[in-house]
């Protein structure tokens, strides 16, 4: 089981050919309270890098995009109905969608652990 | 995730070392930076003014005096309220109107000793300083060195006796000269939430004491421009800029209660035919509340439908109501569309998602009433 990072502050922990995706909690963080998710219907195809659902905070709404290509097998009904366990706990219930995911290998290219904390420490 | 930010030379109340030590994250707005929420967070500070008392820096702002008895006689040729009636320590609140009938900004006027004080937006205060110079013939002084706090919640007064305790009875909307925590403040009963509270004038160099003594009080919590906004919203006050601007009358915006009785009846402020116009048959469009059905939020831009699908408007402000617990919105429709419970739909995402016009505010107001 291994955690890969994107620069948009998604994490993807694969298990398998299967990966569940989230925000980080930097981004959790920069977002503030998280009032409102938007998920994809179980089936959908996603793009590496296209929309994989909407977050929205007090403030604003973000996308979140798929670290990787895939389809999407499950949904976290639960960040739906109560939206501020993607604040509380976004590395663990704060989960958004589970991917079959096309090509593991694009996983590559992510950061690792280490490497996503040098580069939220940059960005000060 | 799509996380922006920008970085551009900006300029700081006297209360920037405060919010910064109190771990608040600053953003740009209106040429300032300023607190947009603290570790607390949006939701717990909007919950928290509305059980108990908020403490805002709202610096940013713009104060400008007029000095002179005609002042009030002066200013009527730019504003529709009527001002001449406006009694010592009393505030209203005005537009400022272009010739159009169009609003160049909204703001709170109180007569003071020998003139008026007037507190404009943040974003307006250069070119509303400029247009009344230009406009007026008596002194218009610019006070943006002063400071200004607001703080705001039904525990606000009771907060405030400990430090002036003759302040908790004034009446809302008027104003006193009371000293706190040792400093020369002049304090208003008026604010930007719909709940009781007090606005607070002072000099810069005195802000930070005067807040600290206050958030030293246990029912106070610094509130940032994000609860702001959501409070404002939750009772259905405009926002400068987004709400109403310059193509926007008082009337379609709901805002005709400001213009008094006798203005109505003499005229004599910019854009007075249209406006009058607009009053005797009702304008083409209108300001409402709008709830969503479902839980999406709609920002301020998002298209608004009819019940068959056709345009009916846009939203101006949008979002989330902590208080309300959902989604809430204010935008123009056609005037046909505007009754309370007209059928809508909200194009979020390119969905149109069914919502329904709502009375404003969405939230009650709790404003100070005097005993009788």
């Amino acid at each position: 089981m291994t955690v890969r990072f994107t620069r948009d502050h998604e994490w993807i922990r694969t298990e398998g050919d299967i990966a569940v995706v989230g925000i980080t909690d930097y981004a959790q963080s920069q977002l503030g309270d998280v009032v409102y998710v938007e998920l994809p219907e179980p089936g959908r195809k996603v793009e590496r890098g296209g929309e994989a659902a909407v977050v929205e905070s007090a403030k604003a709404a973000s996308e979140v995009y798929a670290p990787a290509t895939g389809e999407v097998v499950a949904v976290n009904e639960a960040i739906v109905a109560d939206p501020a366990k993607v604040n509380a706990d976004p590395m663990g219930e704060g989960w958004f969608v589970k991917l079959r995911l096309a090509d593991p290998a694009e996983l590559d290219g992510l950061m690792d652990e280490a490497a996503y904390a040098r580069f939220v420490a940059e960005l000060g | 995730m799509s996380l922006t930010d920008s970085t551009a030379p900006l300029r700081q109340t006297p209360l920037h070392a405060l919010h910064v030590a109190r771990g608040a994250r600053m953003v740009p707005f209106a040429g300032y930076e300023m607190p947009v929420q603290y570790p607390t967070g949006i939701v717990a500070e909007h919950l928290h003014t509305r059980a108990k008392a908020g403490l805002f820096d709202v610096s940013h702002m713009g104060q400008i005096r007029l000095v002179g008895a005609a002042a009030d006689r002066a200013l009527e040729a730019l504003v529709p309220g009527d001002l001449q009636s406006l009694a010592p320590g009393r505030m209203r609140y005005t537009l400022l109107l272009n010739e159009a009938g169009g609003i160049i900004d909204d703001l709170m006027v109180t007569r003071v000793e020998d003139g008026l004080v007037l507190v404009v937006n943040a974003a307006c205060k250069e070119g509303d300083l400029a247009h009344l110079q230009r406009r007026l013939d008596l002194a218009v002084e610019p006070l943006f060195d002063r400071a200004l706090l607001a703080l705001q919640g039904p525990l606000a007064a009771a907060v405030l006796a400990r430090f002036a305790p003759a302040v908790a009875g004034i009446p809302f909307m008027s104003a006193v000269a009371a000293e706190i925590a040792g400093k020369s403040c002049w304090v208003s009963r008026s604010g930007y939430t719909g709940e009781d509270g007090f606005e607070i004038a002072l000099a810069g160099a005195d802000a930070a004491a005067v807040a600290e003594a206050l958030l030293a009080e246990p029912e106070v919590l610094p509130i940032g421009l994000g609860a702001r906004d959501t409070l404002r919203l939750e009772a259905g006050l405009c926002l400068y800029g987004h709400d109403i601007d310059a193509t926007t009358n008082p009337v379609e915006a709901g805002l005709a209660w400001t213009i008094g009785r006798r203005r109505r009846a003499e005229g004599g402020f910019p854009g007075a035919a249209a406006i009058l116009a607009a009053l005797a048959e009702g304008p083409r469009r209108r300001r409402v509340g709008i709830r969503p059905d479902g839980r999406a939020p709609a920002r301020e831009g998002t298209a608004i439908l009819d019940a068959a699908g056709n345009p009916a408007g846009t939203v101006t402000s949008g979002g989330f109501g902590p208080t309300l617990g959902g989604p809430l919105a204010m935008g123009y429709v056609a005037a046909a569309l505007a009754a309370p419970g007209t059928r809508l739909a909200l194009v979020v995402r390119d969905v149109p998602r069914p919502a329904a016009v709502v009375p404003l505010p969405f939230v009650p107001a709790r404003y100070y009433r005097s005993p009788a």
